[in-house]
């Protein structure tokens, strides 16, 4: 590959239609971080989800409330079927009600998909966009639970977005405390077990003859987001924390919660980011978190322990391992990691500096392909390359659920993987194949060869280069053209 | 080599283009075009005319293509000369029945051997490729709606995006159906081809391929495919608020290696979408006509892996209940090796341009001079008359 095509191809998301290749490939990346918009116009025609996931929630809870009382069974089966929804139709035998808002819920969440994947397209700094997709799969969240359908491109747009450009521990806080990460990591239902909440909850039990609570409900710590942000966020497993800090750390987060939620709504504190701080659900004293201390100042004990865990090695060497995954290769060369890893630590984790040491890395700019492309980032590039814009919502998310890889669809908290072996398959490449063929169709056929040349500027291959004059259509060149080599990697 | 067949002895009737112009020419500008109908289907890839219509009168096709001939034993004959290749089996009957013309050795006056710049010629109608923007068939459009001094007609290209053909000032639309043919296995052969160098890709695409074989058998999806396809296109072409003009095209026919497998997957999608368009056209039938070219030939000779690389002359295919058929219509240059241009291509004796504009104007009721200057301009020779009935 030449620099110019690393330049566009690596670090980037491909030439758009129409453009030239860069003449000076260091500085049209150098220039994008200027030129980066953090909130791009497209997303001010949003609407303003916060308050969704707090409907739904009480939605459910006044439902299972009724069938609880109906059918005596507590109202369980019900919340189960909805909070682990797969199968057929999950959505069979929910109350219209919940039902119709369910299907609202994926309509918003598939807007938002083609939304990203829009900006994506028709960016001017596709370096960036890659970086913010970066993070956002470093902090993944995952449209799976109730609630979190609305919320899951929020924390990218709001949270990542935002902070690509700036600290990791501004983004980190950011990131988990956003009221995606807190439904998705069951954050938003951990009670501190001696916070007035649960002390006010022992009495009235005590009252009521102490049997359970009608509807279930939360019953205390919840230490899932606690451990992730340990394990998939910063420090990486191995890291140097214990079981112990796990639980200490989950009981400084107890407290955050997202807002809407009407039997807590009197002590809520809304947060700018739209998440709520309740102070009465908070585990009230100092906690020790891998040998700090950290006095209870309420909200900020939580913050404070984030601070310290971006500023800690494991992370910076956790972070720089990736870094280096996504642009030098599956196996990151040990050097470019090391280097990574010193400058996060010297600026106090400046993610704009961490950016320019990788344009600076030579490790990034060899000359032979290093990443197999994932599905998302493939179809990125085809549609810049093709010029097709303006697909439709459905579109876009069937065509990505098609090739395997719909944003805020990972299958874990850790992300989507960033190694070959989990893309590079007969299935996957047959479907890339299909959908390539079908979007040649849709998509102008003109001038292929000139355009495959300024795709991947002195890095098409004489193989290629040959197949695709011998096609026997323009359209098929350019569906040729989409399946190359040179497209599947970068 | 002594080959001294006469090739004028096997013209359908005085359908040489040297004694077209004796014909008289009808100068009928104002009927209006009624209800006649024309579906133009454009073969991307380069369709082996001789693979269409096989020339088994003539000695020399044994030496060239010794492989193909066991494949038109007990085919239909066409003018004696020539046989139809098998799976056209209901463009066969259409020939029976009168309702089918084919065209050999006819070519556009284009000479390289690019499928680009081929198929940009035939559907620009252009001198050279790339020297127009507009199609040919959206300025028949123009004429259509000049000559009946209406509006224009409706136009429409069934698929995706607007071909070049149909692409200009005059309005047109396109509809694509998720039931269009799918060029897939053409296209799946190409992807092989490209990840041939590929270890990594070339392994993957292979055992994809296994898997697909056992899941599923392509062909008769792509059939049932082009048989809805056919009706489709007769259905948005019937009655009064229907198309007058539409355009359909189909992809695979770039048969490098192994065609006979190829040829005869193609053309019985093909032979589908016809036989299925004729049959919804119902009565519409009798005022329709179905134009079925290429850009260009195939090379004579069969090459090292039983294939044919890009030529030039082909054979056409003109049908409908409106088309005074049941004849070829060709001067036939021969097989000998000095009768191939340059050494290697089927000779074209008859200027595609003037087949179109000849036919299609005596069709729609155009005065056939201005239609070949107005569709084709810059080209020599007059239009070709006779090819409908009536």
């Amino acid at each position: 590959m030449s620099r110019t095509s690393v330049a566009l191809n690596r670090f980037g998301y491909g030439i758009s239609h129409g453009a030239h290749a860069p003449e000076d490939p260091l500085r049209y990346l150098l220039a994008q971080f200027d030129a980066y918009e953090p909130a791009p116009a497209a997303l001010s025609g949003r609407a303003n989800n916060t308050a969704k996931p707090g409907e739904i929630l009480e939605m459910i809870r006044r439902f299972r409330r009724q069938r609880a009382t109906q059918a005596g069974d507590g109202g369980q089966s019900m919340v189960d079927q909805m909070a682990e929804a797969s199968g057929a139709d999950p959505l069979n035998g929910l109350p219209p009600e919940l039902r119709q808002s369910y299907m609202r819920a994926g309509q918003v969440l598939r807007q938002d998909v083609a939304l990203r994947t829009n900006i994506a397209i028709t960016s001017d700094t596709p370096m960036l966009e890659r970086m913010v997709h970066f993070w956002s799969n470093h902090f993944s969240v995952s449209a799976q639970k109730p609630g979190t359908h609305y919320q899951v491109a929020d924390h990218e747009f709001f949270a990542i977005r935002p902070h690509v450009l700036g600290r990791f521990s501004d983004m980190l806080k950011a990131a988990v405390l956003h009221p995606a990460m807190l439904l998705y990591l069951d954050q938003f239902q951990s009670i501190g077990p001696g916070s007035q909440f649960m002390q006010m909850r022992a009495r009235r039990r005590q009252r009521n003859g102490g049997g359970s609570d009608v509807g279930g409900g939360p019953r205390g710590l919840n230490e899932n987001l606690a451990r992730e942000i340990l394990e998939l966020h910063t420090l990486g497993v191995g890291g140097g924390y214990s079981q112990n800090d796990v639980t200490e750390f989950a009981c400084t987060l107890t407290g955050w919660t997202i807002q809407g939620i009407d039997r807590l709504e009197r002590f809520s504190q809304p947060q700018a980011n739209g998440a709520a701080f309740i102070d009465v659900a908070h585990e009230p004293g100092n906690r020790r978190i891998m040998g700090t201390s950290y006095s209870d100042n309420g909200a900020g004990q939580a913050l404070a322990v984030l601070d310290d865990l971006a500023a800690h090695p494991s992370t910076a060497r956790f972070v720089a391992t990736k870094l280096a995954r996504h642009f030098a290769g599956d196996v990151p060369p040990e050097n470019l990691v090391s280097r990574l890893e010193g400058d996060f630590m010297r600026t106090r984790g400046d993610l704009a500096s961490l950016t320019r040491t990788l344009i600076e890395a030579p490790e990034v700019w060899a000359s032979e392909p290093v990443k197999f492309r994932q599905p998302f980032e493939w179809l990125v590039s085809v549609l810049r390359l093709t010029g097709v814009g303006n697909l439709g919502a459905a579109r876009i998310s069937g065509a990505l659920n098609e090739i395997g890889q719909v944003p805020w669809r990972a299958p874990s908290p850790a992300g989507y993987d960033d190694l070959a072996g989990s893309w590079a398959g007969p299935d996957a490449l047959f479907r890339r194949v299909e959908l390539a063929e079908r979007v040649a169709r849709n998509a102008p056929a003109d001038d292929i060869m000139a355009r495959a040349e300024a795709a991947f500027p002195g890095a098409l291959s004489d193989n290629t280069r040959s197949w695709l004059s011998r096609a026997e259509s323009g359209s098929q060149a350019l569906g040729l053209l989409l399946v190359s080599p040179e497209m599947m990697r970068r | 080599m002594t080959f001294t067949f006469d090739r004028r002895a096997i013209l359908g009737g005085s359908l040489a283009l040297g004694t077209a112009s004796l014909a008289l020419p009808r100068m009928a500008f104002a009927k209006g075009v009624g209800q006649k109908n024309l579906l133009f289907v454009l073969l991307r890839g380069a369709a082996d005319g001789m693979a269409m219509l096989a020339p088994v009168g003539d000695p020399g096709l044994a030496e060239l293509r010794r492989a193909s001939l066991a494949e038109y034993d007990g085919a239909r004959r066409a003018d004696g000369f020539f046989a139809i290749h098998p799976a056209l089996d209901h463009i066969g009957n259409a020939y029976g029945a009168g309702e089918a013309l084919f065209v050999h050795a006819t070519a556009t006056s284009y000479r390289e051997r690019s499928h680009f710049d081929g198929q940009n010629m035939l559907e620009t109608g252009a001198e050279a490729p790339y020297a127009k923007s507009d199609g040919w068939l959206n300025r028949l459009v123009a004429m259509m709606a000049e000559g009946a001094g209406e509006t224009a007609p409706k136009a429409l290209a069934i698929a995706p995006t607007m071909p070049l053909a149909l692409r200009g000032a005059a309005p047109a639309s396109s509809y694509a159906p998720s039931a269009l043919p799918q060029a897939s296995d053409a296209f799946m052969d190409r992807v092989g081809l490209l990840y041939g160098a590929d270890p990594e890709l070339g392994g993957l695409w292979s055992r994809a391929l296994e898997t697909q074989a056992m899941a599923a058998d392509n062909g008769l999806r792509n059939l049932r495919d082009a048989q809805a396809a056919g009706e489709l296109a007769a259905s948005l072409m019937r009655g009064d608020d229907g198309a007058r003009i539409a355009m359909l095209e189909l992809g695979g026919w770039d048969t490098h290696a192994n065609q006979l497998g190829a040829f005869r997957r193609n053309a019985n999608q093909l032979d589908t979408l016809l036989g299925a368009y004729r049959t919804a056209m119902g009565p519409g039938w009798a005022d329709t006509m179905v134009v079925v070219v290429t850009e260009f030939g195939r090379t004579a000779r069969f090459n090292g892996t039983n294939g044919t690389d890009h030529g030039t002359a082909s054979a056409a295919l003109l049908m409908g209940g409106a088309v005074k058929g049941g004849r070829v219509l060709a001067d036939w240059p021969g097989l000998g090796q000095s009768d191939l241009h340059e050494g290697r291509d089927l000779r074209p004796t008859i200027a595609l341009e003037s087949v179109l504009a000849g036919g299609i104007a005596e069709h729609l009721a155009l005065d056939p001079a201005s239609a070949l200057a107005r569709l084709f301009p810059g080209r020599p020779g007059n239009p070709a008359s006779g090819i409908m009935r009536g």
